[in-house]
């Protein structure tokens, strides 16, 4: 289902990942989803991190879906503001940070998929993946030491 | 010409270009149908086997989701609007 081969690299802001494991630990023990901004031009930097509802109709513990609306914002949002929209996490409550079949039927190219993991209401792990679409795998996403923004 | 906004993840397939200008006059259906003749890798992604929609993805006429519309996709549009294609987001632990 995925492989272990870390193909690429994704630089996360402190301050994104704050946003992302605060997001984690708030929707806990349901799943918390959100959009990944940033840059391209030096390897992928994910800059800025916005929680969105999860509006999965049904149970929240084990699925998130993102409103379309909420999509077409982020979108919007990335235009505004000269950033592209680069991803999406999610968080995998009492599961380890791995992408399901779910995750990989759902994959998106291009996209960086972050995964944290969350177990006791907790933050253990986050990892970040990447559709190979010729493949039709997950690559994972070396995550490098999260950048300080000035 | 109305305007198609290409979602990020398929800009790969549009040579990067995020909006598409449609030239001729018409429906929703047949503005998405010139985008991917134009752009054949794109299509996979768009369309399904039987020439629909792909259930994953989501068409939105400005605001409002085109499946929301009485005529739906055959809705006629006009130069100023802006159809967005909006892939499904979701996921799960399992």
């Amino acid at each position: 289902m995925s492989t272990h081969i870390k193909t690429s690299t994704l630089q996360l802001s402190a301050s994104g990942l704050e946003v992302v494991r605060k997001d984690a630990v708030k929707a806990y023990p349901d799943e918390c989803c959100g959009f990944l901004f940033g840059t391209e031009t030096e390897g992928r930097k994910i800059t800025l991190a916005v929680p969105v509802t999860n509006h999965k109709d049904g149970d929240k513990r084990r699925r998130f879906e993102i409103h379309p609306q909420d999509y077409l914002r982020a979108e919007r949002l990335a235009a505004e503001i000269g950033l592209d929209l680069l991803g999406v996490y999610h968080s995998h409550p009492e599961h380890p940070a791995l992408p399901s079949l779910t995750d990989l039927e759902m994959a998106l190219p291009y996209f960086s998929y972050v995964i944290v993991s969350v177990k006791s209401g907790k933050v253990v792990d986050e990892r970040s993946w990447k559709l190979n679409e010729s493949l039709g795998l997950f690559e994972e996403e070396f995550i490098m030491q999260p950048i300080h923004l000035s | 010409m109305a305007t198609i906004i290409i979602p990020t993840p398929l800009r790969k397939f549009t040579g990067n270009q995020s909006t598409f200008k449609v030239n001729e006059a018409g429906t929703i259906s047949e503005a998405i149908l010139s985008l991917t003749n134009q752009y054949t890798d794109l299509k996979k992604h768009v369309i399904d086997d039987q020439g629909k929609i792909r259930s994953f993805v989501r068409l939105y006429l400005g605001d409002e989701d085109v499946s929301a519309l009485d005529q739906k996709a055959d809705t006629r549009i006009k130069e100023s609007d802006v159809i967005s294609i909006v892939p499904a987001i979701a996921g799960g632990i399992y």
